[in-house]
């Protein structure tokens, strides 16, 4: 027990002290608490009044149980009389109490503002300032509200003490901290600033602080502070170490406020003021020369304020970015701490050069230390350092070092945390592919990293791998071969699978003709890490399988027979189920021509930002993100990367054959070829079924498809007959066709080349030429302006049951259509049986970031078909009567448009497509033609008349044809061309 | 299956730590699914053990807030613990076990450890060191309690060390035979002079009553613990007024029933000890069997009905203003006048912001003290049918806190001679067939002692 004398000591609280810690149970101590409490119950009760001593005594001793943790619920009186006492003590103590106790709902708030605005209004420096800390401390609103007015006008009054002002500036930084709009700006603004200028070292380093804080607001208001802190720096920096004296730190002079100041000027740009540059320039020179200097001092507090002073220098450099000269010196500087002894130092050094590195008069500076750095990474004790060094070799990363730096991080995966694994595997996919010189190292990269870390490999890291792959003739052989060696480890990750699997399905071919992976070898290999897969693994090998079958027949019979087998077939899983079945029936049905369509190799992918840069910075977090990324950011990056993953449903041309095999939830490789044709093809005959031939095209796959007709109505076959998806790939992003359609549509009912459409951007031109029930047509897309086009997508469409009854197959287009170019796409059209709407064509583009949109409608009519007949007279009139239905006739009389002139009458009526038969017509006015319309399914018979009469300005059009919607059709679409 | 018992001192030091299975301690939560047992090196098992050592310091004998369940569970780790004085016994365990057992084994343990040393106390049990945990491997096997008789355990565990040179190997095989045979309590070759015993019925009444003195629940945990020194296997037979007993027995007779029925009492339930023969309980309601020598206690008994409630508290609190208060409280003895109560002490709780008491009684010493926030009168002797008053006046500092004083209920406590129960006990009859004295040689004493409970008046 401490020896008191009563005074200043207060012997009482002592000995309730010791008896506490002497007390052996929490019984006891609650008991002597009680017995305390009550004591002094008694003595504010009493009658005779207190003296400051006791009060301060007994508050204290309140204070003390208080912070034992019990409740305390009087006192709080006569603690507020102590601040009215003229002795420091007691008013400390009372204000000690209130700043702990009193919370700012209290009663007696009014009471304590009061008293503390009495000292504010004292003379005397030590009241103010124990009035100033209080507020501090409560820091509550109603304080603020009281007082926000009155310390700005202590801080900046001529007679205030330094320590006041001190306090002053402190307090008031905290109130403007709690609530920023309680505290006014004005005037005194101006003259917080010249506080820099002050003679006392303190009320600067307050004033720093209250500045620093302020100006990040309203950085205009204290502009001027930036020449007064560069010449307060420049002072401090080149006094001598025993100029300061109480401000010298193990002589390190005012190493706090050096560093405050610092930070101040971090708010600014850099001086445009070209004296204070030179002189700031001048003192961060300083800075880096004295870290050169010997210590004058071991101790470590010396070291500590010294390097504090020069990172702070060295992130104001990097802050200004403008100074190559200090900026490779700083990050020379940095380069000396890397092998420094102090881990605290390498941490530090190593953080900071993450931010020099992006900057690029520093960046080949930061590249000579990639040695130390990666030695660092390999042998930094402490797990946080070697995150940093991570960082770092991600960030000093170029084409030059990219495959030292890679490897170097592969390597360390293998014993690095876990916490950062997935980070670094990031990292590492990310510099592969952007400093890949050859594709064959980034693959080997990328697989060994799913040997390495496959767990910590994320979807998109190894879709990436499969986009690149796909994309590159070059590297695909070299993949497969890869993949396939990779497979062969006895423990592959499932993420090696799933390449492996894809990148053999696709390109397995390219290394079969080596015995070693022979195709049954290939499939074995794959078969055999199928049972240890998950259910999106084997879903994805099921995919792998059929695409065997197509790339080599000889393993068709050992694929069916997996795919065949009860756990396929009646798996538990409907994806898997789903697969099996529809992958049995298609291998076991379709010729070898239908399934080398249906899995064509996939076409290559749109080229686009990586979404894996997305991933890390979206690990990252905010802020560290822009020192990881170098200006490869492209706006548009995030919202194209999305749902990345690499279907064909997120190419450009969404491919409606994905959807319709009811493949949506799967990953790529079950996509078969990605051309909307294909798919319609298949869609066709699930619906309409006619046995059809062998002919032409693509009846080959009718054939096969039309046997799988009658699927079982819950079978998942089902879902193929389903039209819908088919029809719209995006519903909603088919528009309405532009109200001109139709008008267009009719310049080319009776001619076959021409320009369909053209606006302020963009002309299509159609050419187009039609034999039996075939047709091709040309579209050219000419790009009108002299920008790009970006994902320049056009797209046929079919409303309604179109599909069942005209099959168009589209070619790709590129996605970019360069200023001033025309790019061409070819359509193949067949016409199943008569219809009546043309096809949709929609074309959808990106123009200077605006998507753009629009629809027109296809110039395929069913005259197209037209098959011209010539025949003699008697002949054509015993057929005219043998048309003689009512419905089998449509008539029209409708009045001229065109002037009446016989030989464009006869031109349009040849284009139109029926033959025009001469002599048949006893009127040699009128004309009479005949024609067959050509569809696959079956043939219309078709026979006109066309009767003008001259004084009437009108027409009188006939038609008979076997099919009486197709009269109707054709009666229409004739009538208005005259 | 307990898995491990601690015993701490006050301060949460472990004093005796026996760990009987090796689930308890592992380290807590999460880990716990990962690691299983055997995996782990002995380092960190050991590790682990101490884990579940501290855990329950931390969070029980340390908690901020005073743990009252006498059960705690700190990550699917269960520790049932008792206290003695500053000494906190901690059973723990990871299974679903039966707690009543393990309270029952807890009990008896304390009462082992007291029938070796005496109180149980930091240095008693850091004298007996070796001794607790000779008993805890002897009580305990695989977590599952065995003979833990005190008589019994005393012939093989001795505290005067190594004796097995004085026994010879019949005593030897005797300890044998007789631990493992069927009546384990009682060796046989016991011889007295003077044949004798003691029954004590102990009970304790306990009383929740409404300030206008209607009765809010009540009831009597009562024991009767015996002190045998009798010659030989001697067989007894224990009879008491039990209804059940009485009203079978007064069937032939029915103004017997009539007469005796009064005093008849209705037990809610019992337990017994291992010598009482259940079978025969269970049959004719016949208490009988072949005590351990030495005291040990014979049954334990509940009563909810007819208690004699031996005070009556009578409180009258009346506030005078935001700073007064004034206290009047009335006590009744309520048994015979023949009889003397004694040990009285009534504690009426005063208000956390009390600045000063002035107390006045009649009878007896009051105080208030401050460090139990109570009035405590203290009455040493009072015989029945007596009346006795305390008033006092409590000073109140106002306070900012405007929670309302909650009125704690007066407590009070008490020694009575008599069972508030009404249990009297009729007969104890001994019955040593192979040796040549008869129940009437038997020294008999019996003693019936009420205390009180947890006897409360609200206020």
């Amino acid at each position: 027990m401490p020896a008191v004398s009563k005074g200043d000591g207060m012997r009482g609280l002592a000995v309730f002290i010791s008896d506490i810690r002497n007390c052996k149970s929490k019984e006891a101590e609650i008991k002597r608490i009680n017995k305390e409490l009550a004591n002094i119950r008694s003595k504010f009760k009493g009658d005779k009044a207190l003296d400051g001593y006791s009060k301060k005594k007994y508050v204290c001793k309140l204070l003390f149980i208080f912070l034992l943790g019990h409740d305390i619920d009087f006192g709080h009186m006569e603690a507020v009389n102590l601040l009215s006492s003229n002795k420091y003590t007691e008013k400390q103590i009372g204000y000690l109490f209130i700043s702990v106790l009193v919370n700012s709902n209290s009663e007696l708030i009014r009471l304590i503002n009061n008293a503390i605005k009495n000292d504010l209004a004292s003379r005397n420096p030590t009241f103010m300032c124990l009035a100033l800390h209080c507020i501090a401390n409560v820091g509550s609103r109603e304080m603020g509200e009281a007082f926000a007015a009155d310390i700005p006008r202590i801080l900046v009054a001529g007679d205030s003490m330094d320590s006041v002002k001190q306090s002053a500036a402190l307090c008031l930084l905290r109130l403007y901290k709690a609530s920023p709009d309680l505290v006014p700006m004005g005037e005194w603004t101006a003259r917080v600033v010249h506080l820099l200028n002050d003679q006392h070292m303190g009320v600067v380093t307050a004033a720093v602080s209250l500045i620093t804080c302020l100006c990040k607001k309203n950085p205009d208001d204290f502009k001027t502070c930036i020449s007064l802190a560069v010449s307060r720096l420049s002072r401090i920096v080149s006094s001598a170490s025993t100029d300061l004296q109480d401000y010298t730190y193990y002589f390190v002079p005012a190493p706090w406020l050096s560093v405050k100041l610092l930070r101040l000027l971090q708010c600014y740009p850099p001086p445009e003021d070209a004296a204070v540059k030179g002189r700031l320039v001048e003192c961060l020179e300083t800075v880096l020369n004295k870290a050169q200097e010997p210590p004058k001092s071991k101790k470590v507090q010396h070291s500590n304020a010294k390097n504090a002073i020069l990172f702070e220098t060295i992130s104001l450099i990097i802050h200004y970015d403008s100074e190559p000269n200090l900026l490779v010196r700083a990050c020379n500087q940095l380069g000396q701490f890397l092998q420094h002894r102090e881990t605290n130092l390498r941490y530090l050094a190593l953080e900071s050069m993450c931010t020099l590195a992006s900057s690029e008069f520093s960046h080949e500076a930061v590249k000579t230390h990639i040695d130390t750095v990666i030695n660092a990474l390999k042998t930094e004790r402490d797990v946080s350092v070697r995150q940093r060094a991570a960082d770092l070799l991600y960030a000093m990363c170029d084409r030059s070092n990219a495959k030292q730096i890679v490897s170097e991080m592969l390597r360390y995966l293998e014993t690095a945390d876990y916490a950062i694994r997935e980070e670094i595997v990031l990292k590492v996919a990310i510099l592969a592919e952007k400093y890949a010189v050859d594709y064959s190292w980034y693959v080997d990269t990328i697989l060994n990293l799913i040997r390495i870390a496959g767990d910590y490999v994320s979807e998109e890291v190894w879709y990436r791998v499969l986009q690149i792959v796909t994309n590159r003739d070059d590297v695909q052989g070299y993949a497969a071969k890869t993949v396939f060696e990779a497979l062969q480890a006895p423990a592959c990750h499932e993420n090696m699978v799933k390449v492996g699997g894809y990148i053999l399905g696709e390109f397995g071919n390219l290394i079969a003709g080596d015995p070693r992976s022979s195709p049954p070898v290939q499939f074995s290999l794959l078969h055999s890490k199928f049972h240890l897969c998950s259910v999106a693994t084997r879903a994805l090998l099921l995919s792998t399988y059929i695409k065997f079958i197509n790339l080599f027949p000889e393993t068709k019979a050992t694929i069916q027979g997996v795919l065949r087998a009860g756990s396929q077939l009646r798996n538990a899983d409907v994806e898997l189920q789903q697969r099996a079945v529809e992958y049995l029936t298609l291998s076991s049905v379709a010729s070898t021509d239908v399934l080398a369509t249906v899995l064509e190799e996939m076409p290559p992918f749109p080229e686009r930002e990586s979404s894996i840069l997305a991933k890390l910075k979206r690990k990252k977090g905010p802020g560290a993100g822009s020192a990881l990324d170098d200006g490869r950011r492209d706006p548009s990056s995030n919202d194209v990367n999305g749902g990345v993953e690499p279907t064909p449903s997120t190419v450009s041309t969404p491919s409606p054959s994905a959807d319709l095999l009811g493949l949506r939830a799967a990953p790529p490789p079950a996509a078969p070829p990605a051309t909307s044709g294909a798919g319609n093809l298949l869609v066709d005959v699930f619906s309409d079924g006619p046995a059809a031939q062998p002919s032409l095209g693509p009846t080959p796959e009718e054939a096969f498809l039309s046997e799988l007709e009658p699927p079982a109505p819950e079978s998942p076959m089902a879902l193929l007959a389903d039209p819908a998806p088919a029809a719209d790939p995006g519903p909603e992003d088919i528009g309405p066709p532009i109200p001109e359609a139709d008008e267009l549509l009719n310049k080319f009912v009776c001619k076959n080349n021409g320009v369909l459409f053209e606006n302020q951007l963009l002309q299509i031109g159609v050419k187009s030429e039609f034999r039996q029930n075939l047709g091709r047509m040309y579209l050219f897309y000419g790009n009108k302006t002299s920008v790009q086009f970006q994902n320049f997508s056009p797209t046929v469409v079919h409303p309604g049951d179109l599909q069942t009854q005209l099959a168009v197959q589209t070619k790709r287009v590129a996605a970019q259509v360069d200023g001033g170019a025309q790019v061409q796409q070819v359509l193949n059209i067949e016409c199943l049986r008569d219809f009546l709407t043309p096809p949709l064509l929609s074309v959808r583009f990106r123009y200077g970031g605006a998507p753009q949109s629009l629809t027109l409608k296809l110039p395929v009519t069913i005259n197209k078909f037209f098959q011209p007949t010539e025949m003699a007279a008697q002949d054509f009139f015993q057929r005219w009567k043998q048309l003689s239905l009512p419905q089998q006739e449509a008539q029209k009389i409708f009045k001229a448009n065109h002037p009446m002139d016989a030989e464009v009458t006869k031109a349009k009526l040849l284009g139109f497509g029926s033959a025009l038969l001469d002599n048949v017509d006893p009127n040699p006015e009128n004309f009479v033609g005949a024609g067959i319309i050509q569809t696959k399914a079956l043939q219309v018979g078709c026979l006109l008349r066309l009767e003008p009469n001259a004084q009437a300005q009108m027409y009188r059009l006939t038609l008979r044809t076997s099919k009486e919607p197709v009269s109707r059709h054709l009666c229409e679409l004739l009538a208005q061309q005259f | 299956m307990i898995g491990g018992l601690f015993i701490y001192n006050h301060k949460g030091e472990v004093l005796i730590s026996r760990v009987y299975r090796d689930d308890i301690g592992r380290r807590q939560a999460a880990d716990s699914a990962i690691f299983s047992s055997s995996g782990l090196p002995l380092e960190e098992r050991l590790a682990n053990r101490r884990n579940a050592v501290d855990a329950f310091r931390v969070n029980v004998i340390h908690a901020r807030q005073q743990v009252r369940s006498p059960v705690t569970n700190i990550a699917r780790t269960s520790f049932f613990h008792v206290k003695r004085s500053n000494i906190w016994l901690a059973a723990v365990t990871k299974q679903n076990v039966n707690a009543a057992m393990v309270f029952e084994f807890l009990y008896k343990m304390c009462d082992v450890m007291a029938a070796y040393f005496g109180k149980i106390s930091e240095e008693n049990i850091k004298n007996n060191f070796v001794l607790i945990y000779e008993l805890l491997d002897e009580i305990l096997d695989f977590g599952y309690p065995q003979n833990s008789e005190t008589g019994a355990l005393k012939t093989f565990i001795t505290q005067q060390g190594i004796k097995s040179q004085h026994q010879t190997k019949e005593e030897q095989s005797q300890i044998t035979s007789q631990v493992t045979g069927q009546i384990g309590w009682r060796r046989e070759g016991i011889k007295y002079r003077r044949n004798e015993l003691f029954l004590d019925v102990l009970e304790s009444v306990n009383l929740l009553m409404s300030p206008q003195g209607q009765v809010l629940s009540a009831h009597v945990s009562g024991r009767v613990v015996m002190k045998s020194y009798l010659s030989g296997m001697p067989e007894c037979k224990f009879g008491m007024n039990d209804k059940i007993v009485i009203e079978k027995q007064g069937k032939g007779t029915a103004d017997e029933t009539s007469k005796s029925g009064k005093q008849s009492i209705a037990i809610d339930d019992c337990t017994f000890h291992q010598c009482v023969r259940l079978s025969k309980f269970d049959s004719e309601r016949s208490i009988s069997f072949i005590p351990p020598d030495g005291e040990f206690e014979l049954m334990r008994y509940r009563t909810t009905k007819d208690i004699i409630l031996p005070f009556r508290v009578i409180p009258l609190v009346r506030e005078v203003g935001r700073t007064k208060l004034e206290v009047k409280v009335v006590i009744k003895s309520n048994f015979k006048p023949s009889l003397l109560a004694q040990k009285i002490e009534v504690r009426i709780p005063t208000p956390l912001n009390t600045s000063g008491v002035q107390v006045i009684c009649m009878k007896g010493k009051a105080k208030y003290k401050a460090s139990e926030n109570a009035i405590v009168w203290k009455i040493k002797r009072m015989a029945g049918m007596k009346e006795s008053q305390i008033s006092a006046e409590i000073e109140l500092l106002p306070t900012n806190d405007k929670k309302k004083w909650a009125r704690p209920p007066i407590s009070m406590n008490f020694e009575v001679p008599f069972a508030p129960s009404g249990l009297k006990v009729r007969y104890l009859k001994v019955f040593e067939p192979k040796l040549n004295y008869s129940d009437h040689d038997v020294i008999k004493w019996v003693r019936y002692i009420g205390r009180s409970g947890i006897y409360e008046t609200r206020c």
